[in-house]
């Protein structure tokens, strides 16, 4: 199975029904994205496919394959941080970090169907992604930042 | 010398409870009483692990220890490293030839951002760039002991400890550099890394200076501090000490590391706590590629080249279970009642009966709060290694000297043998004391002789950690006409006695503490039983308000002395528009407060209650906490927003289900935890008072949200709720008595 992470093709010799979340970080070694809950609920592990945000705890690698696969790894172009990467920063979001790349890849997925997303938009798409340390108020302001800026 | 003198125990608060033993599920026990014996004495009476650690210097460990665990191999053999005492500056500070600062601490980061608040304090008094310190935290071989981060503790020890540690070091600098000039101290400075002299703007870099040699010196415990009211580098909101590695995925948490030869492990999960295996059937298991079973009494384990097939081993072996009887959910309460100890822990004050006397009104009521899980977003992870006879476990804990212990009473070695790193941990919150999964990491790693990495599931951490104690309390009190309280009889069964005692005049009191034997492992969660203790005693402070006709913020006033605590009400009461603004129709505003752990919060809520729904909706939150000097008032906030919310959780919704023993929501889509849509504006009001003490801000901003939401609740519609969760599926519905 053939996977393109990040723009490099890949040979997977996972099983197809393997989960993307699993070939991502234990066959790719790539640990940016996290595992928080294992069905998709809480956010830790989104990336894009073909630049929408999913939960690759659920989705099968083998779904993946002929996609566009975007981690964290990968969501800043340049060598320069991704403008959402920016704005975080600049609002010294995050106590533990343990979801900031779920909702840094969240962000980036809404940000490119919504370029100025309003309050409630945001809350609404964002909604999938847990912040136990509670950081969601400097979440949200951060992305309007970005959106602002 | 008695190093019991200068080592640092937390101070219990409420001394009268004594454990009847060490419960293994009793992770609480640690942390609030001082008569623990682990770690003070080794087995043959030696003192080691509180007073002899090592640290190793030289400009290398920083790069060692920050780049990743393969360096793991390259890590100094045991031998090479040298030890000093705790009350010497180079157990604590080091300053390399390059002037690169390595400061030590036992000390870990769980995301309360104290890495960048303890890295402030030592930039300030040495007047160097933040960047230019490095912290290694929470490694038992290299850092002081530490008796584990909790307690909201490490702001007023430690940041106080390393600011003395750098000062002093910044004195030494000073007598050094005069020394060497042949000048005199008073005209030198120290500014930007180096000594300059006022005089003649001569300058030396402090690594110049020192050559990079240990600073064997002892802590100026008098040393000259710089006042909190100069700070120039404290006291600003520095951002968080690598935020970029977080922001950018490149920052490892121990689920992510990976050792060469590294396998996974997972361990047979029987169906509740509280069941004995009979029987079990490894034979698929033992047949599969790379697959190893482990199998020592009850314990069974098995290892696997990758995740996917240790997974597919441990679920391919079939067991079955003793399951032994136990309460559920609807019984609990009653159950809490019936085997509370017939040990009488208690603190009596004046006469209780001619309190009720002397009472115009009386009051008695019932409150319930149940289990709760601490749900960090990280589960339970340990990557453990062996090297012959020596172990290293990196693992996710608040107290990697404790799972030391831990380690070493479970495979009877001596603890120098031991070293846990506790590299950072998707949070904790008080739910990670305890060494699990470094324990099952550790005998799988023993048994297959390969480095182990065990990473638990969700559902795992759930049922297999320790939840916070559910827990009844029932109180009686009375008030005079003027609002002064005469009588206040206080019980509190299970939770614990964190917060059992308060701030308010009472003259006649009695509070109780009635232990029982958990059906749940229960332990420390953020602020303790003072979460459940306040609840139930702001919320009887509401309605005894209520029953005589009183403002419930006056009544507070009325009955405290503490000027600190009226600020802080005070504060909470201006910025919500207490006293000026009116709930609108269908709308409702609460207060409480509440002093623990040196820190006075005191919160206020508007809720609006839906007549049509009964669905409540938070509207907003104005939260005043005063924790003496603040070191960063951006990551403060962050720490009161953050308890707020994660408070909401635990006041509305958040709740354990089981029956007979079994946990039946352990998994994310069934237990609800805040998300972006209960959140609610919340306005935290920083009492900065640059002259008192730094107190702890872990865990007091928790402690306001649940009583004054049910208030709102109250002064919204009238109904009077016992019991948290407040409202589990979201409405309020009639009021409901326990």
């Amino acid at each position: 199975m053939e996977l393109t992470v990040n723009g490099i093709k890949h040979q997977i010799k996972s099983d197809s029904k393997t989960s993307l979340l699993n070939v991502i970080r234990e066959e790719l070694n790539m640990t940016g994205s996290k595992y928080g809950c294992g069905e998709g609920v809480c956010g830790s592990c989104t990336v894009l496919l073909d630049g929408n945000a999913v939960r690759s705890c659920i989705v099968e690698a083998g779904e993946a394959s002929g996609k566009q696969i975007t981690t964290i790894e990968g969501v800043s172009e340049s060598e320069k941080l991704h403008p959402v990467q920016q704005s975080f920063l600049k609002e010294d979001v995050f106590q533990c970090g343990y979801c900031a790349p779920g909702m840094v890849m969240s962000a980036v997925g809404l940000l490119k169907k919504n370029a100025s997303p309003s309050e409630e938009e945001i809350i609404e798409a964002m909604n999938g992604n847990i912040c136990r340390c509670g950081e969601y108020p400097k979440i949200v302001k951060a992305i309007q930042q970005v959106s602002q800026g | 010398m008695n190093y019991l003198d200068k080592v640092n125990f937390p101070i219990p608060r409420t001394p009268y409870f004594k454990p009847n033993k060490m419960q293994v599920h009793e992770i609480e026990n640690i942390e609030r009483h001082s008569t623990d014996k682990n770690g003070i004495e080794s087995k043959d009476g030696s003192l080691i692990s509180r007073r002899r650690f090592f640290n190793y210097l030289g400009g290398g460990i920083a790069v060692v220890m920050v780049s990743g665990p393969l360096q793991a191999f390259n890590q100094p053999k045991t031998s090479q490293l040298e030890r000093f005492d705790d009350d010497q500056i180079a157990a604590w500070l080091h300053i390399g030839e390059d002037g690169k600062i390595t400061v030590f601490t036992g000390k870990v980061e769980v995301g309360q951002n104290i890495r960048t608040s303890l890295t402030q304090i030592v930039a300030e008094e040495l007047q160097v760039p933040v960047q230019s310190i490095t912290m290694i935290m929470g490694d038992t071989d290299l850092t002081p002991y530490d008796r584990g981060t909790f307690g909201s503790r490490t702001t007023p020890t430690i940041n106080t400890k390393l600011q003395k540690v750098a000062a002093t070091t910044r004195e030494i600098l000073l007598d050094q550099a005069a020394e060497k000039w042949k000048t005199k101290k008073e005209l030198l400075k120290v500014s930007g890394g180096k000594i300059v002299n006022t005089k003649n703007q001569n300058s030396i870099e402090y690594g110049t200076l020192t050559k990079g040699k240990k600073i064997v010196h002892p802590i100026d415990v008098n040393v000259k501090v710089t006042p909190a009211t100069q700070w120039k580098i404290a006291g600003k909101p520095e951002q968080k000490v690598d935020a970029e590695r977080i922001i950018t995925g490149k920052h490892q948490y121990v689920s992510d590391m990976k050792l060469p030869e590294m396998v996974y492990g997972k361990i047979l999960r029987a169906p509740t706590i509280k069941s004995n295996l009979q029987s079990a059937n490894v034979d698929i298991a033992k047949s599969m590629d790379g697959v190893k079973v482990v199998r020592e009494k009850d314990f069974i384990g098995v290892t696997g080249p990758d995740l996917q097939t240790a997974i597919k081993a441990i679920n391919s072996i079939k067991a079955e279970w003793n399951i032994s009887e136990q309460p559920s959910k609807g019984e609990i309460f009653d159950y809490f009642k019936e085997k509370a100890s017939k040990e009488n822990n208690q603190n009596v004050t004046g006469n209780l009966n001619q309190g009720f006397e002397a009472a115009e009104k009386t009051l008695k009521a019932s409150y319930t709060i149940d289990y709760i899980a601490h749900v960090p977003m990280e589960p339970r992870a340990a990557l453990a290694l062996w090297e012959g006879e020596k172990l290293t476990v990196w693992t996710g804990t608040q107290r990697p000297f404790g799972v030391r212990e831990e380690l070493a009473e479970h495979f009877g070695i001596k603890e120098e043998m031991i070293r846990v790193i506790m590299p950072d941990t998707g949070s904790a919150f008080g739910g990670k004391h305890s060494g699990e999964a470094a324990i099952e990491a550790a005998r799988l790693a023993k048994a297959v002789q390969k480095p182990v990495k065990v990473v638990w599931t969700r559902e795992e951490e759930f049922v297999w950690a320790y939840l916070r104690p559910a827990g009844l309390i029932e109180i009686n009190a009375g008030c005079a006409k003027d609002g002064t309280i005469t009588a206040w009889e206080f019980h509190n069964y299970n939770s614990g006695d964190a917060g059992l005692e308060s701030l308010y005049t009472m003259p006649n009191k009695t509070t109780n503490f009635h232990w029982i034997d958990s059906p749940f492992k229960q332990g420390s969660y953020r602020a303790l039983a003072a979460t459940a203790n306040n609840f139930a005693r702001e919320s009887h402070i509401n309605e005894m308000a209520r029953m005589i006709n009183m403002d419930p913020l006056e009544f507070r006033l009325k009955n405290l002395k503490d000027d600190r605590m009226k600020d802080v009400l005070n504060a909470a009461a201006k910025a919500f528009g207490w006293k000026n603004r009116k709930p609108a129709e269908n709308h409702g505003f609460g207060i409480a407060c509440a002093f623990e752990k040196a820190g006075y919060v005191a919160t206020c809520a508007e809720v609006v209650v839906d007549p049509t729904t009964d669905e409540v909706k938070i509207v907003r939150v104005s939260e005043a906490f005063d924790c003496g000097t603040v070191i960063n008032p951006h990551h403060l906030e962050g720490q009161i927003v953050g308890a707020v919310i994660q408070g909401l959780g635990g006041a509305l919704f958040e709740s354990i289900d089981f029956e007979n023993g079994k946990i039946l929501n352990p998994k994310l889509s069934q237990y609800r935890v805040p998300r972006f849509k209960d959140v609610p504006p919340i306005e935290a009001i920083i009492v900065d008072n640059k002259v008192l003490p730094s107190s702890g801000a872990g865990e007091t901003p928790i402690l306001g949200i649940a009583p004054a939401i049910r208030e709102a609740i109250v002064s919204a519609t009238g109904i009077k709720l016992y019991t948290m969760p407040l409202v589990p599926n979201g409405k309020v519905t009639k009021e409901i008595k326990p």
